[in-house]
């Protein structure tokens, strides 16, 4: 079977480092006393909690639910006991806290009834929430939730499928060794994505140093009762991005500001197919995952590993050694610096790369850039990383999207090749996270904008109805009194008049109201009491004489 | 010579008809300048400019009634930006309408609150929520940190919390690379 290949620009060759932990057979790691697991392990929308501190939880448990259209679920990694919801410091390198479920467990690992799961029979949108429940997210290091990916949309169909097996980044071998153990159940995985997506061309990319996983998943192949094309890819790093196997097994690109369905592909990891037919064909959500770990550590290898161990039983269990200068999530050249050992595997661990000096020298210190472009020949993406660079460092984020940094993918084959050891992919996720502030800015500029011109509207027509009710009151006042009159016989029409007559009512009311108003106490009174009432209503009297008089003085002149 | 009179002016009166009837045919409604300017401004409606809001101080600056560094929350780089827009120099920003601040939303201590529904009054974006004699609560979501709502509060149960960064909010700081000497 040959199929022609195509040719990326750019890349890189970097020493593999891969036979360190690729030899060694997988190895689960022992169940931890306390796994917390983040709830905001997935792009999109973390998840909301829905269990209580206190509450025991079983394995498989769903304790978190998704939240939004771009979500995934987050379940219990084991049974045991919740005993805190709370912030605690989880794999970023800001070292900021974040959410997370912390679980006590009891060591007996009692799983929730889970069955699996007939999908053929199932509507694909019921499969797809059934997916999203299940937790699945992306597992190459994106964590694209990806009941979101399996949904073809609009175009129905999505003609061509890839799985990634590239696994281009040196050191990193999960993938590699869950191909070579797990090749049947990643094809299981790739027939339920087949039958989501309907598609009709399965490629499964493989980079050609790892000759024993393309051995077994041709094998594998072999036996599915579907076309599938393992094809190895020349090793090339980042050989393994998803752009770049679909333009080497394709020779298509992906549009700027376009996604890889745009042009009738999608591509799904390795690692993802595999949990998605444990998912489905076991009933079992995404509740642990394959962790090379490996570096600096006696016996580097693979780990089975339970989402929300601590990295540093990890390492222990690889064995630590002295001269440790560091630790990255991922590999070496997309990996984030781990500010603290305690944080938890996530779904996006697919490598732990314990580092030191003799492995991992400092970098020298930068030195100006001399505008080389020998990070434009390596650069993948084909854009001008010591233009993106210029822009970005004097703060100009217009030019750089003019640029088109969006559509840098981070990869570090520019940093890689700088003579002058800048390290210009820094620069990039600078310039890129201050536009998507500025975005955000304006967003919330623009809403309190809105909010304020609805408030003034709001004033205004209040203000509007207000006077309107009072205005049409007073005329049906008005109406009503030139009506009553006029029935009567009396010739009242003028507006004079009319008010006159309001007056009068109005005094009529009043009277009326004061008579009805009889004092209480008026029964059983002693002589002395009526004595004195009688002399306070005399006082009354005159003083109410005497107010009169006055005015009928003024009457009679 | 008359035949040329007549058409000059004939082509006189031709365009000043075109020019005419386009004058009203694709009249601007509003004044565009006050628009982009209201664009740039930060949405605060805080009133620290001297106008009652930002479109009116948006429009005082189109004006020329306004000088473009009276707004603190939008800063030196808003400054910047609206010095960009009219083609003027930057200036630095007027202390006498405020210095900037870290962002801030309001906070209510709903144990001290009354219920008075003064600060729900004195909210430009209606982001406080209650009822006359309820317990009122601020819209962290939609609050600009304003402070207008400080001042009419009668129990003083309002402060001003600075929004804490956190994962979603964090952004990467700029590289700080340190230059070999070369000379």
């Amino acid at each position: 079977m040959s199929r022609e290949l195509f040719k990326f620009k750019g890349g890189i060759h970097p020493p593999g480092h891969k036979e360190e932990s690729s030899t060694r057979p997988i190895h689960a790691a022992p169940l931890p006393k306390k796994l917390v697991i983040p709830l905001r392990q997935h792009i999109g929308n973390p998840a909301k909690p829905l269990v209580d501190v206190g509450e025991r939880v079983l394995k498989g448990q769903m304790i978190a639910a998704a939240s939004g259209a771009i979500s995934a679920a987050v379940h219990a990694s084991s049974s045991g006991i919740v005993t805190a919801i709370s912030e605690q410091p989880v794999p970023h390198i800001s070292g900021l806290p974040d959410l997370c479920i912390t679980i006590e467990t009891d060591g007996r690992d009692e799983w929730i009834p889970h069955a699996p799961l007939d999908y053929q029979k199932m509507a694909a949108a019921d499969l797809r929430l059934h997916l999203r429940d299940m937790g699945l997210a992306g597992l190459g290091g994106a964590v694209f939730p990806s009941a979101v990916k399996l949904d073809p949309g609009t175009a129905q169909t999505c003609p061509t499928l890839i799985l990634n097996g590239g696994e281009c980044e040196p050191w990193i071998t999960c993938d590699d060794v869950l191909m070579r153990t797990h090749a049947d159940e990643i094809l299981q995985g790739t027939a339920i994505m087949r039958h989501l997506l309907g598609s009709t061309e399965i490629l499964v990319g493989i980079e050609d140093n790892k000759p024993e996983a393309i051995a077994a998943m041709q094998v594998a192949a072999a036996k599915m009762d579907f076309a599938v094309e393992v094809i190895a890819v020349p090793s090339c790093y980042p050989g393994g991005g998803a752009k770049q196997m679909i333009e080497t097994l394709t020779g298509k690109q992906v549009p700027t500001g376009k996604l890889s369905t745009d042009i009738g592909i999608q591509v799904f990891n390795v690692g993802t197919a595999h949990a998605l037919a444990r998912a489905v064909h076991h009933g079992e959500p995404l509740i642990s995952r394959l962790v090379t770990v490996t570096g600096h550590v006696l016996r580097p290898q693979n780990f089975e590993v339970l989402i929300g161990t601590p990295m540093h039983l990890l390492i222990t269990l690889a064995g630590d050694r002295e001269g440790m200068s560091g630790v990255l999530m991922g590999g070496p050249m997309m990996g984030m610096p781990m500010p603290d050992l305690d944080v938890p595997v996530v779904k996006a661990t697919n490598c732990i790369l314990v580092k030191s000096d003799a492995l991992f020298p400092p970098l020298p210190r930068a030195l100006p850039c001399i505008r080389c472009t020998r990070c434009a020949d390596a650069c993948p993406a084909e854009l001008q990383p010591q233009e993106l660079f210029r822009f970005a460092k004097a703060g100009d984020f217009g030019r750089a999207q003019e640029y088109h940094l969006f559509d840098c993918i981070e990869c570090g084959c520019c940093s890689y090749v700088c003579p002058s050891h800048i390290p210009l992919v820094d620069f990039y996720r600078y310039a890129k996270s201050e536009i998507w502030a500025h975005e955000k800015d304006k967003q919330a500029a623009d809403l309190a904008r809105e909010r304020h011109e609805f408030r003034q509207f709001r004033q205004e027509r209040d203000k509007a109805e207000k006077a309107e009710k009072l205005a049409a009151k007073a005329q049906a006042k008005r109406a009503e009194l030139t009506a009553a009159p006029a029935t009567s016989g009396h010739a009242a029409t003028s507006e004079a008049d009319a008010k006159k007559a309001l007056i009068a009512a109005a005094l009529a009311r009043a009277q009326a109201k004061k008579s009805e108003s009889v004092p209480l106490n008026t029964d059983n009174l002693s002589p002395d009491t009526q004595h004195e009432i009688a002399e306070i209503e005399a006082r009354r009297a005159k003083i109410l004489e005497l107010a009169r008089q006055p005015l009928e003085s003024e009457e009679k002149t | 010579m008359l035949t040329a009179i007549l058409v000059i002016v004939g082509i006189a009166v031709v365009i000043g008809l075109a020019l005419g009837w386009s004058a009203i045919r694709f009249k601007v409604e509003g004044n565009p300048l006050a628009e982009k300017i209201d664009a740039i401004l930060p949405q605060t409606q805080c009133g620290q400019c001297g106008f009652p809001g930002c479109r009116p101080y948006a429009e005082a600056i189109a004006k020329g009634e306004a000088d473009i560094n009276q707004c603190p929350p939008g800063g030196e780089e808003g400054m910047k930006k609206l010095a960009d827009l009219l083609g003027v120099e930057p200036k630095p920003l007027d202390e006498s309408h405020g210095t900037p601040k870290p962002k801030s939303v309001a906070f209510i201590d709903e144990q001290i609150c009354i219920g008075c529904t003064l600060c729900i009054q004195a909210c430009p974006v209606d982001a406080i929520a209650g009822a006359a004699k309820q317990m009122h609560t601020i819209i962290a979501a939609e609050c600009t940190g304003c402070e207008l709502c400080l001042p009419p509060c009668p129990v003083d149960c309002i402060t001003m919390v600075p929004v804490a960064e956190d994962l979603p909010h964090w952004k990467w700081k700029h590289p700080v690379i340190e230059l070999k000497r070369v000379a």
